[in-house]
């Protein structure tokens, strides 16, 4: 592989966002996946990334009471009457 | 979240709100309440106030259904009325980080330059050791309450615009094209943002690991 072309691990972090976003040119694209495929440490770099991103979704289910639902409702209520 | 709206689309739903059918009033608060409150926490001092937000977001959402025009999707709609009365409150309560240009000036690097090797070694910029393997940390640990609590903790500490990018793309799953537009950054800024803020989630996961073991 040509060492001028070659993508070092510094660069791959750096740009994995862009990756997943779809935001690279086809030709950085193609160093960038060149470079996952050889690169035990930034394959495991990789997982990292994409757990991250399922366990900041998992963050959504956390519960929040809804406060004065009931009043909510009526405020429903009384729009509906008046727009009919 | 919304996913799981008992109704196949937004004209639907809105066609259900408009006709005065109040279970899907009850499911349109249930679905986005939380979300709602979450987002304009961001923005303002208190969990009251962002709950006072969020009540008048309904509101005002009620007194503009009729005009909505389903030019956008009715979840983005929802969340640009909360976050525009959210910065009106915000600037009542002088929060100048809210207010402020996205703070895209730090340039700490997603992974501490310590773990490559440094210039005019051999193989500079590679990794000195592998990250860990996270495929061997059991699921259930993964979703634990203390995982959840060292991501919640790590996203509070982050600055406003990384903090209002990462929620809104990550937790609450809204498109990159709508997060540019609901906060005012460019394509561009919207992903450095959300570069920055995953990279110090995943670290804080990495060190977390590191130190339980």
């Amino acid at each position: 592989m040509n060492e001028q072309d070659d993508m070092t691990c510094q660069e791959f972090v750096e740009m994995i966002t862009d990756y997943l976003e779809g935001a690279l040119s086809a030709t950085e694209r193609a160093r960038f996946e060149d470079h996952l495929a050889d690169c035990d440490g930034c394959e495991l770099y990789m997982k990292h990334m994409r757990t991250t991103i399922r366990l900041t979704g998992k963050l959504s289910v956390a519960a929040v009471p809804i406060e004065g639902k009931d009043k909510l409702l009526n405020v429903y209520r009384t729009w509906k009457n008046g727009a009919k | 979240m919304g996913d799981a709206m008992p109704y196949p689309n937004d004209a639907t739903l809105i066609d259900a709100l408009r006709g005065g059918d109040e279970d899907a009033f009850s499911t349109l608060i249930s679905t986005y309440h939380a979300p709602l409150v979450r987002t304009a926490a961001l923005y303002v001092n208190s969990p009251t106030v962002a709950e006072e937000v969020v009540q008048d977001t309904w509101i005002a959402v009620l007194k503009g259904l009729e005009r909505f025009e389903g030019r956008s999707l009715l979840k983005t709609w929802l969340f640009s009325i909360a976050i525009n009365r959210a910065k009106t409150t915000a600037q009542r309560e002088g929060r100048y980080d809210v207010l402020a240009e996205p703070e895209d000036t730090d340039e700490i690097p997603a992974v501490a330059s310590d773990r490559f090797r440094p210039t005019g070694q051999v193989l500079q910029g590679h990794w000195v050791s592998q990250p860990q393997d996270w495929d061997a940390i059991p699921e259930e640990r993964l979703l634990s309450l203390e995982i959840h609590a060292v991501i919640h903790e790590t996203i509070e500490r982050l600055p406003f615009h990384q903090r209002a990018v990462i929620l809104l793309r990550d937790i609450e799953g809204i498109s990159a094209e709508e997060v540019r537009d609901l906060l005012d950054v460019t394509d561009g800024n919207q992903r450095v943002l959300l570069h920055r803020a995953r990279a110090r989630v995943r670290q804080a996961l990495e060190t977390y690991f590191e130190e339980a073991h």
